[in-house]
């Protein structure tokens, strides 16, 4: 058996770190790590912990090194930290370079069968006998990779002082209340406990205590909580194409819906197709809300590429549909499992002619609920595709969330006219401004009234949707398109402001960066810097955005695109000279925002002013 | 040869509606186009079903086929999409209203070209519409370019000669598992009448290839999409006669050459054979049939394939009886108390 202690054991007492640090294990994708990894932050969330998970993962489905970071944080930060102090090296090819990384003053666990010189003396070192227990407790040589894994938990749980009763617990949850697979990893990670009682001395200073700080908090990612979004708000259509990350939207969608949308005979008030391609995606989603449907689709930047053309015409032809754009790295062959925000302006911006879609920007699990539904009732009022632009980072990583609300409005149809109506009013014209809002009345297909029928074209049309190619009648439905963008603007989610007094720095960002940006003002704060934020949350932008750029002297725009891409729409959206205060704080690396690379951006920015 | 419904031989239907309820706006196509006379037998074909006109969407993609449906049913909605993605915008509105009757146009670019994928998906899924296509082997609104079921040695002016085979739609439409599958021709308005009234009850996609000549740009007689050709090289391999659920069966056939297919709805089609071998429920021989007089470069027509037993996509889907798109709220939206049973669940 290896050493359980080598070079690390120098290391002098320190005080305990209790509940704030990271814990980032690096395995082998495919290799069954995932449990472990949930149970371990299930576990730690049910002792009252704030934590979050996030899966740094490659496009593969076996083999590939993986790398997932638990976070600990007792004052409740959830952003992603650069480095982890504790380190658990399960794969030998990236055993090097994970060493390398751990924090100074951290701890390493490894696989002992992980051979190379460990030669830090600033971090304490542990073996884990991986091999020779799951040999020990799994007869079946195909489930030992999978329950190597769990003897890493039971050497952790040991050294942290994590009770294994919560263990016990979140595997329970994680294996829905199936007592065979809990005992099997149990009794795994109980002998690895053990073992590390009998032979790890501790160097660290690394221990978990129970705290209240997830009091009913739920662990949910972004994907399923915007598919369950999509349930309360009645959806009735989606279509999809598989794409990495926005696959798991749907199917959460085909999981949960069974159990909450069956009526007493059995059949289903909704219909899910996968579809060919994403370009058929959108189309039968466009097809459906022609139709009367509440409709959706989830993809990603190379599917909103395929979109386009559809997007346009519903656009033009004003035919209400929700996209969920879970924003990953471009392009398409390129870091597909990597986060990023670059799908802001195509997005917007998406089609042929002159369109400017309205987006909603997410931050959290918790926002991807509430514009799960919210996103049909502006779909179907402004009649028009509606975008909403989440990310890798928020769809598919494990955050902590206050409990979703239920929907708070009942359901907005918009403006369509049934066959009362149209007897009353003797008639409709489907293009034309009634109300002085931009926003025209429409009539569904099935509507029992001879004067409800209009053919849809996204080419010229009339009021009255007669096809023309006279110019008067396009600039006509131009300026009332633009009309009732404008009226969008004021009725969709406001941006959340928080002013610091006399600050003279404002920060400007969206969607995932927020609890990195949350986190870097507290600490721009202890460096004395203090910054307003403003977090923009649709698209397009609201009017109150200018006034918070007015109150301030400079505005960092933080995003995750190289292009900075917001900052270039804040531009159009202000004059010149307030455009002027904006400076770009963007960076495009893959990885979710850090409070450490915003604040040092920042700082480093304000000293060369 | 077919036996309509008995209000069609008067001038108003079981509606009490007259052919010209059927109409819609004139067609801006060039006279002669085979696609007018494709849009006035819809006309006649839903005249004589008695179809409640709001009942019936009618689609299409992009080219001169794609304009038709303009030119009928103008009381129905309609919606003119993108080029080759009328398909998916089919799928999306018939399981959004899964009661409403589809009818689309499409032409042989449209469908055998840019939206060949989509066709042979909807197709596979089985989508319950009545899909045209309007087929002259030639793209007419970009003014004369190949399509994908021009004729090999083809001659246009501009594109030259064409060397590459032609798709066989109807071919495509059953290996797609499509179970109707029917060709004619557009100087055949009676036969493309009945054709399109046994479509609308069919409980599935029904693919109608009719070649439909292009007056300006492929009416030479050596093309096989020209009138000349159609009406000289027409080899009718069936007849048929579509009998609704409420008509008494009036025609008789002699035994051994009639066979009845039921429709889920309890109308049936009585086909009857014309080149004495033919079945049309033969799969096998549907494709036998299509493959070797594509070789012969012979024009069949007629009801190639029919098979009423594969469930359309709304009903593997298990869609309740209401349309998706008119549910209320109280039935799209789950409790209060579910939210919160699935927010305990996560904690």
């Amino acid at each position: 058996m290896a050493l359980s202690e080598v070079a690390g054991s120098q290391q002098t007492e320190r005080d305990p770190v209790v509940n704030n640090f990271s814990i980032m294990v690096a395995t082998k994708n495919g290799s069954g790590s995932q449990t472990a990894n949930t149970a371990l932050l299930r576990a730690l969330f049910k002792m009252g912990i704030p934590v979050t998970g996030k899966n740094l993962f490659p496009s593969n489905i076996q083999g590939l090194p993986t790398w997932y970071t638990i976070r600990l944080s007792a004052d409740g930060f959830a952003a992603r930290r650069p480095r982890s102090e504790i380190v658990i090296a399960m794969n030998p090819a990236t055993a090097i370079e994970d060493y390398a990384g751990v924090e100074p003053g951290g701890a390493f666990l490894y696989a002992d069968d992980i051979k190379m010189p460990m030669d830090r003396t600033d971090i304490a070192h542990y073996a884990i006998p991986a091999k020779a227990i799951s040999i020990k407790h799994e007869k079946d040589p195909k489930l030992r990779g999978y329950v190597a894994n769990m003897v890493y938990v039971g050497a952790l749980a040991h050294l942290l002082g994590l009770q294994l009763e919560e263990l016990e617990s979140a595997l329970m949850y994680h294996f829905k209340g199936k007592r065979k697979p809990v005992d099997l990893n149990m009794a795994v990670i109980r002998a690895s406990a053990e073992h590390a009682a009998a032979n790890y001395k501790k160097h660290d200073p690394f221990t978990v205590e129970r705290m209240n700080k997830t009091d009913g908090m739920l662990m949910i990612d972004g994907n399923t909580a915007a598919a369950l979004g999509a349930i309360y708000g009645g959806f009735t259509f989606c279509a999809w194409y598989p794409i990495t990350p926005a696959t798991s939207m749907p199917e959460a969608l085909i999981s949960f819906s069974p159990g909450l949308r069956t009526e007493a005979d059995g059949k289903r008030t909704y219909a899910i197709v996968q579809a060919e391609d994403e370009l058929a995606a959108l189309g039968m989603v466009i097809g459906a809300g022609w139709a009367g449907a509440r409709s959706v689709t989830s993809t990603s930047g190379p599917g909103i590429s395929l979109m386009a053309e559809f997007a346009g015409y519903g656009y033009f032809a004003e035919i209400p549909a929700v996209i969920w754009d879970v924003q990953r790295m471009g392009p398409s062959t390129g870091l597909p499992t990597r986060v990023s925000q670059g799908d802001v302006l195509k997005t917007y911006f998406l089609g042929h002619g002159d369109s400017r879609h309205i987006c909603l920007i997410p931050c959290d699990p918790y926002e991807c609920f509430e514009f799960g539904w919210k996103s049909f009732d502006v779909a179907e009022r402004f009649q028009t595709p509606v975008f909403v632009l989440s990310d890798l980072d928020i769809g598919m990583n494990q955050w902590m969330s206050k409990p979703f609300d239920y929907p708070d409005l009942p359901q907005d149809r918009g403006k369509v006219l049934g066959a009362e109506a149209l007897d009353r009013l003797g008639g409709f014209a489907r293009y034309k401004d009634v109300d002085g809002d931009g926003i025209p009345y429409r009539t569904l297909p099935g509507t029992p009234h001879p004067l409800a029928a209009y053919f849809t074209r996204g080419t010229g049309h009339t009021e009255k949707a007669t096809l023309s190619e006279r110019p008067a009648d396009w600039t006509g439905n131009l300026d009332r398109i633009r009309a009732k963008f404008e009226t969008a603007r004021a009725e969709l989610p406001q941006p959340i402001v928080s002013l610091a007094d006399g600050a003279e720095v404002g920060l400007i960002a969206y969607g995932s960066a927020h609890p990195a940006i949350e986190e870097a003002l507290s600490r721009l704060e202890q460096t004395g810097l203090k910054a307003s934020y403003l977090r923009v949350r649709a698209l397009p932008l609201a009017e109150s955005i200018k006034d918070f750029v007015a109150a301030h002297k400079r505005v960092y725009v933080v995003e995750m695109n190289d292009d900075a891409q917001m900052l270039q729409l804040l531009r159009l959206h202000l004059s010149g000279v307030e455009g002027d205060k904006l400076r770009a704080a963007n960076l495009c690396d893959g990885l979710p925002l850090t409070a450490r690379w915003i604040t040092e951006t920042i700082l480093s920015k304000e000293a060369s002013q | 040869m077919t036996a309509a419904a008995p209000a069609a031989k008067s001038n108003v239907n079981i509606l009490g509606l007259t052919k010209a309820d059927y109409k819609a706006a004139p067609s801006t196509l060039c006279a002669g186009c085979g696609h007018n006379s494709i849009a006035d037998k819809v006309i006649d074909a839903t005249f004589e079903l008695g179809l409640k006109q709001h009942e019936v969407i009618k689609l299409s993609g992009i080219g001169c086929s794609s304009k038709s449906p303009a030119y009928f049913l103008g009381r129905s909605h309609g919606i003119n999409t993108l080029h080759g993605r009328m398909p998916s915008v089919a799928t999306g509105a018939l399981m959004a209203n899964h009661q409403l009757y589809g009818v689309g146009v499409s032409g042989d670019g449209d469908t055998g070209s840019i939206g060949f994928g989509q066709f042979k998906h909807m197709v596979r899924r089985n989508v319950r519409m009545v899909y045209i296509v309007e087929n002259n082997g030639v793209y007419g609104l970009t003014k004369g370019q190949f399509s994908a079921t021009a004729d090999v040695g083809q001659e246009l002016k501009h594109a030259g000669r064409n060397e590459l085979p032609p798709l066989d739609l109807c071919l495509e439409a059953i290996i797609a598992d499509c179970g109707f599958v029917a060709r004619s021709f557009a100087g055949d308005p009676k036969h493309v009448t009945a054709l399109i009234k046994a479509a609308f009850n069919f409980p599935g996609t029904a693919v109608l290839d009719i070649i439909s000549p292009c007056v300006t740009f492929n009416d030479k007689d050596d093309s096989t999409k020209s009138y000349a050709w159609g009406k000289s090289h027409d080899e009718r391999v069936n007849d048929f006669t579509f009998v609704m659920q409420q008509d008494e069966i009036t025609v008789e056939y002699e035994e051994g050459e009639t066979k009845a297919v039921e429709l889920h709805d309890g109308s049936q089609i009585m086909l009857r054979k014309l080149d004495g071998k033919h079945d049309p429920t033969n799969r096998a021989a549907a494709i036998t049939l299509l493959d070797e007089a594509r070789e012969k470069q012979q024009f069949i027509t007629g009801l190639i394939y029919l098979n009423p037993a594969r469930a359309s996509l709304a009903t593997a889907a298990n869609l309740i009886d209401s349309p998706l798109a008119w549910l209320p709220e109280s039935r799209t939206r789950p409790s209060r108390e579910s939210l919160d049973k699935i927010v305990a669940s996560l904690k």
